[in-house]
């Protein structure tokens, strides 16, 4: 049967299982966006491409499916690529189509026509341009499985105007041709033997969690594993949440604002078992001086991964779910009752410090705003952040013990990620709970979507943490550049009426006891609501490991007085 | 240390500048680059050799990155693998005749060949491996070259043996395998 290109791309993307898109119609995808309306496809109107593209990375990480966003040529298209960027750090499914100029203009300048392929080649999995019609139906078809298989990653396609409207013979391809990609399954039984061995001999081992436990499905192998060893568990950023922070054996966040006792049980182990995780600066501290009494062993889909930053003992290539699967008959049953109890003494140790024991000083902080999110959702919510001071306290105190429930920009670091995420990640399951945790500055950089979230109706409840700084970086001037403060006065709008004015209901809240109450009246409202909470403008994010230092060189909270 | 890899890649348009982008983004950094067809017009051939300071440890980070390209098919290192090197150069020197004959000679000596003779300069093919071709060059030099082009090393393994694969999960020639593996349901 002959279709149009742009018809062959929503018969192979429904086929893929894409039930929303987010994105934004001009010149260049005009085709498509008029094919769209035949196709069971809801489309998300965005009010800028960055926020469409986090939209998709959120429903993604969300769904466990791959998510979708779509611009036009030139501009359209490289608003995207800070999105496109979070995405590929993060190891996140999502496909883009963006609209590109007629084959024959492609290298003349013609108007909003730019290098898209050429821009994002180190920032997607794989990329494609598409010039004719009959390319289409393949390409798709190979980008949603390059996406989603291995270790995930986005894919854009590239799609010249001529291809969209010219026809061609429509036949969904069953196959994809990729003689060249092959992820790894499972790892060799040496070399699993080869960590049975370590394993038997460690007297004090802990367990990295990253990301790849979520990617791969791996929660419950993990837990058999951890349970069966009594291995301690200490997770990165993007881990959280795979191993339930309630569990005994949970270590919580390892790394720069890791716990104290995380950090001690990683430089005093003796074995380091690190799954699905990349030793990013962020975790390790200096490298010279990081676990230096600890055999390592790595489970990793991405062979690149091994021995990029850390050289380790015994790499495990592999699916983590079915490398674990296969490890955990291996293994005996151990206690280490002793290595235990002395996290645990490290553990007491640091707890006297911590803000939570703090009482009501007439000031608000935001450990104590997402204790009491926490406790109001009964720590089921999907949780979403932008970056800086209140993405690590939401990491520290808003403790995850289901899966996916943490959306965040690990890797990119990326500002504005919060709302737009929080917006896909409702569409992944509209009777989920969803907040969105950003700071002043981070906000006011996606804070367009609100009238997107509005036109949608996505229930999701922002919390705004207001300390009228760029408050990671003032911290870091106050630790590391004698106070100098420089560029981080932040002057924002009245978030109240910024946010009535997109048609949103909003309160302010300034003491602790309207905390709960405000709570109660977001959760109450169907639909986006926001909160600004105005919070103690110079507390410091602690424990901090500072950049270049060891990991067991932290900063920690001063003892209140 | 330099090291020689020849990887075998998929015959697509902007596949050199996927390996490219790829070794200037990992901050590798490139002696030689060679790219040429195969036997199998679906697939092109690149030799390129790699200084790796930190030795095989580096080779195992360009081996695996290579794989990370939905493009490359296989990678080997046949850095200290018998094999047969060969770069190809063409020297134009400035010489009337009065000086031909030693430039002849010189040739002859290196297995060189004139391929050019104008009343002023020659040009001479040298085919071999570097240090010959440099040898050769250092004889030429005070004779006054005036250009020079260089194709780069291409390789290939002695017998029938293959160069090293470290990456974990890669075994065996995944070329042999392309048309097997050729279709894949996802």
């Amino acid at each position: 049967m002959k279709k149009t290109g742009a018809e062959i791309l929503w018969e192979c993307v429904v086929r893929e299982g894409v039930e929303v898109v987010f994105g934004y119609p001009g010149g260049a995808n005009m085709p498509i966006y008029d094919a769209m309306l035949s196709y069971p496809i809801h489309h998300v109107l965005v009010r800028h491409e960055q926020g469409g593209a986090h939209m998709a990375d959120g429903y993604a990480r969300a769904s466990g499916k791959v998510g979708m966003a779509m611009g036009t040529s030139g501009p359209g298209a490289t608003n995207l690529v800070t999105g496109i960027a979070t995405a590929m750090m993060d190891s996140v499914p999502v496909v883009f189509v963006t609209g590109q100029v007629a084959a024959h203009l492609i290298g003349g300048d013609a108007f909003q026509e730019v290098d898209m392929t050429g821009i994002t080649l180190p920032i997607t999995k794989h990329n494609y341009l598409v010039t004719r019609a009959d390319e289409i139906a393949e390409v798709v078809r190979e980008a949603f499985y390059i996406a989603r298989s291995g270790r995930p990653g986005p894919v854009l396609i590239d799609i010249c105007k001529n291809a969209q409207v010219e026809s061609c013979e429509f036949e969904y391809p069953e196959n994809v041709k990729l003689p060249g990609y092959q992820p790894v399954d499972h790892s060799p039984k040496e070399a699993l033997e080869n960590a049975v061995k370590l394993i038997e001999k460690a007297q004090r081992p802990v367990i990295l969690c990253g990301h790849g436990v979520l990617v791969s499905k791996a929660e419950e192998a993990l837990m058999n594993f951890a349970v069966k060893t009594q291995t301690p568990v200490a997770s990165t950023l993007l881990g959280l949440g795979a191993f339930p922070a309630s569990h005994e054996l949970s270590l919580g966040m390892m790394g720069m604002h890791g716990e104290v006792h995380t950090n001690l049980a990683i430089q005093n182990s003796d074995l380091i078992l690190a799954f699905g995780m990349r030793f990013d600066d962020r975790v390790t501290g200096t490298l010279k001086t990081y676990a230096p009494h600890a055999k390592k062993i790595h489970v990793e889909i991405d062979p690149s991964e091994i021995h990029k930053n850390v050289a380790v003992d015994v790499p495990l290539v592999g699916d983590l779910k079915t490398v674990l699967t296969d490890l955990v008959p291996m293994v005996d049953e151990y206690d280490h009752e002793e290595w235990k109890k002395q996290i645990n003494e490290w553990k007491s140790e640091a707890d006297a410090r911590s803000i939570m024991n703090w009482p009501d000083d007439g000031k608000l902080y935001v450990p104590h705003l997402i204790g009491d999110i926490w406790k109001a959702t009964g720590g089921g919510a999907i949780v979403t952040t932008d970056v800086g001071q209140h993405q690590m306290w939401t990491a520290q105190y808003y403790a995850f013990d289901k899966p996916n429930r943490w959306l965040t920009s690990g890797g990119a670091g990326t500002m504005g990620f919060g709302l737009p995420s929080a917006i896909g990640a409702w569409f992944a399951n509209k009777e989920q709970e969803v907040w969105a945790v950003a700071g002043d500055g981070g906000f006011q950089m996606t804070a367009a979507e609100l009238t997107t979230a509005v036109q949608e109706g996505a229930n999701v409840k922002v919390a705004i943490m207001n300390n009228s700084f760029l408050g990671m970086v003032r911290q870091w001037q106050e630790f590391f550049f004698e106070k100098r403060y420089s560029a981080v006065n932040m002057l924002s709008p009245d978030f109240v009426k910024l946010a009535e004015a997109h048609g949103v209901p909003a309160r302010r809240v300034t003491k602790r006891e309207e905390v709960d109450e405000a709570i109660a009246w977001a959760r109450s409202i169907k639909g986006p609501t926001v909160i600004e909470f105005k919070v103690e403008m110079e507390d410091a994010v602690y424990p901090m490991v500072p950049a270049g230092a060891a990991l067991d060189q932290m900063l920690q909270r001063p003892v209140k007085k | 240390m330099n090291y020689t890899f020849i990887a075998l890649v998929e015959n697509k348009p902007g596949v050199l500048n996927r390996v490219a982008s790829l070794f200037r983004r990992r901050n590798f950094n490139i002696e030689s680059l060679a790219v040429g067809r195969t036997e199998n017009p679906e697939v092109s051939r690149m030799t390129v050799v790699v200084d790796c300071p930190n030795g095989d440890m580096d080779a195992h980070k360009i081996e695996a990155n290579l794989y990370k390209l939905v493009n490359v098919i296989d990678v080997q290192d046949v850095t200290r693998q018998p094999s047969v090197t060969r770069d190809l150069a063409l020297i134009k020197i400035k010489v009337g005749p009065e000086k031909r004959a030693e430039v002849n000679g010189l040739a002859e000596i290196f297995r060189a060949h004139i391929v050019d003779v104008a009343f002023d300069s020659v040009i001479v093919e040298i085919t071999g491996t570097e240090d010959k071709i440099e040898g050769m060059i250092e004889l030429l030099r005070p004779l006054g070259i005036v250009e020079m082009v260089r194709t780069g090393q291409v390789a290939m393994t002695r017998g029938l043996t293959d160069g090293v694969r470290r990456v974990q999960g890669v075994t065996g020639n995944r070329y042999e395998d392309v048309s097997e593996m050729a279709e894949m349901a996802p």
